[in-house]
């Protein structure tokens, strides 16, 4: 497809790898948010063509991996409820709650569907008035448009059997948590296209100055990692720590200024707890007072809920960079993507996903970084 | 919305300048942004540029 197969370039890849290696003086360690590039980096081989001082670390950017327990357990209860129609991205289905998940609720009677888009379970909702539907709008600010979009709708049509159940997170206010962590070693970040595709990047710049770390907004394809990584090592081995955009042919600086007009009408920014990580202050969506009615918690009177985490995965210390799913005693064994114990092992763009997929054996580069072992 | 072959409905609310033959990035079945055919080569006209730097270098010191 255009706009994808060029950017697979094995030449162009190889001369960017090699212009990252003459730049490359020092170790670096980096850090790309977004699940999607982690999957692309394990999937085509980006991390074996870096030089060895360049350390990529996986970011908390996996919507469906950071949604807390007791959002998955509200998930339940309502999808467990005669008369609803459940409706879910499909990797949240897999998500275990504390004794279940969504696939054991469908397979006990209830009414769980995959959808593609939020509008798509608003259509149902309308072919459908005698059952309520609910939509499970997980995401960062890449999907809230289509979320907010939905209820917009909704709410115009006067569609009263449908509501979401909304886990929105904000990727601003994780970066600001990692570099404030005394344990952070990210040096650098590849920030998220597509959510700059939405918010533009100017809020990216306060942070880029106050913890002097350089940020390059970053495409998905190989291609753009590596220019990415590129342009990220660059501004550190010159002692700059600046916003740029690699990824300019779908990111303006100001981002889509309808869709965040959109997003600002239905949603409002609240503290967000993440799975594995905690609460962050500002980091979440929830909808605004004008569009309550749509919020499926009260309707259904779950809001009160809690749960805990479960101890033995260490998802938290993944999503933030700390630990890789080889350092886990559970990864490959006990947790495994048909078997999972966290999130992070569920999800299409989960770091222990994407490392069971592309890399279930380590390989380990020699010192001179010019072959490679099974270790 | 044609995805090389694949075809489905798109909003297209926020990209209101999109015209029939413009490529658009879609995600869960809404448009986000027009892609920006002068900058989708930026890429490549980056690691041109790259190229010819490291041919400046290799020629020695001028």
């Amino acid at each position: 497809m255009r706009f994808v197969d060029e950017y697979r370039d094995p030449d162009a890849a190889a001369r960017y790898a090699q212009a990252l290696h003459r730049i490359t003086t020092r170790r670096w360690t980096l850090m790309e948010i977004c699940g999607g590039q982690t999957h692309a980096i394990m999937k085509f081989g980006v991390d074996e063509l870096l030089p060895p001082q360049v350390t990529l670390v996986h970011g908390p950017g996996c919507p469906v991996c950071v949604t807390p327990l007791e959002l998955v357990e509200k998930a339940l209860e309502i999808a467990a409820r005669p008369g609803v129609v459940f409706c879910s991205f499909g990797d949240m289905l897999r998500v275990p709650g504390r004794e279940r998940d969504l696939r054991s609720v469908k397979a006990a009677g209830g009414d769980v569907r995959i959808v593609y888009s939020p509008l798509d379970a608003l259509l149902l909702a309308r072919k459908h008035p005698d059952r309520e539907v609910v939509f499970f709008a997980v995401g960062f600010e890449t999907t809230a448009p289509a979320n907010a979009m939905a209820v917009h709708q909704a709410a115009r049509a006067g569609v009263a059997n449908f509501s979401i159940l909304v886990s929105h997170v904000l990727v601003p206010p994780a970066m600001e948590a990692i570099l404030s962590s005394p344990a952070n070693r990210v040096q650098g970040f590849l920030a998220a296209g597509h959510v700059c595709t939405v918010m533009g990047y100017t809020e990216y710049e306060p942070l880029a100055r106050k913890h002097r770390v350089p940020i390059v907004v970053t495409g998905f394809e190989p291609l753009d990692i590596l220019q990415g990584v590129f342009m990220c090592v660059r501004q550190l081995e010159e002692g700059r720590a600046e916003v740029e955009n690699q990824y300019a042919r779908a990111v303006r600086r100001e981002g889509n200024a309808a869709a965040q007009r959109l997003v600002a009408e239905v949603f409002r920014v609240v503290p967000r707890k993440w799975r594995g990580v905690g609460d962050i202050p500002q980091s979440g969506l929830a909808l605004s007072e004008r569009y309550r009615d749509f919020d499926a918690e009260l309707r259904f009177g779950v809001a009160d809920l809690v749960a805990d985490e479960p101890a033995e995965c260490i998802s938290g210390l993944i999503l933030q960079g700390l630990e890789t799913p080889h350092g886990c005693g559970a990864f490959g064994t006990r947790c495994t993507p048909e078997r999972p114990l966290g999130a992070t092992m569920v999800s299409n763009e989960g770091a222990c996903a994407a490392y069971y997929r592309y890399r279930r054996v380590r390989l380990e580069r020699d010192p001179a970084g010019s072959s490679v072992r099974g270790a | 919305m044609d995805f090389s072959g694949a075809v489905k409905a798109v909003n297209l609310c926020c990209v209101p300048e999109a015209q029939v033959g413009d490529y658009v990035l879609v995600h869960v079945g809404f448009a986000l942004q027009t892609v920006d055919e002068a900058e989708a080569k930026q890429v490549f006209e980056y690691l041109r540029q790259l190229g010819d730097l490291a041919e400046l270098e290799e020629s020695g010191p001028s």
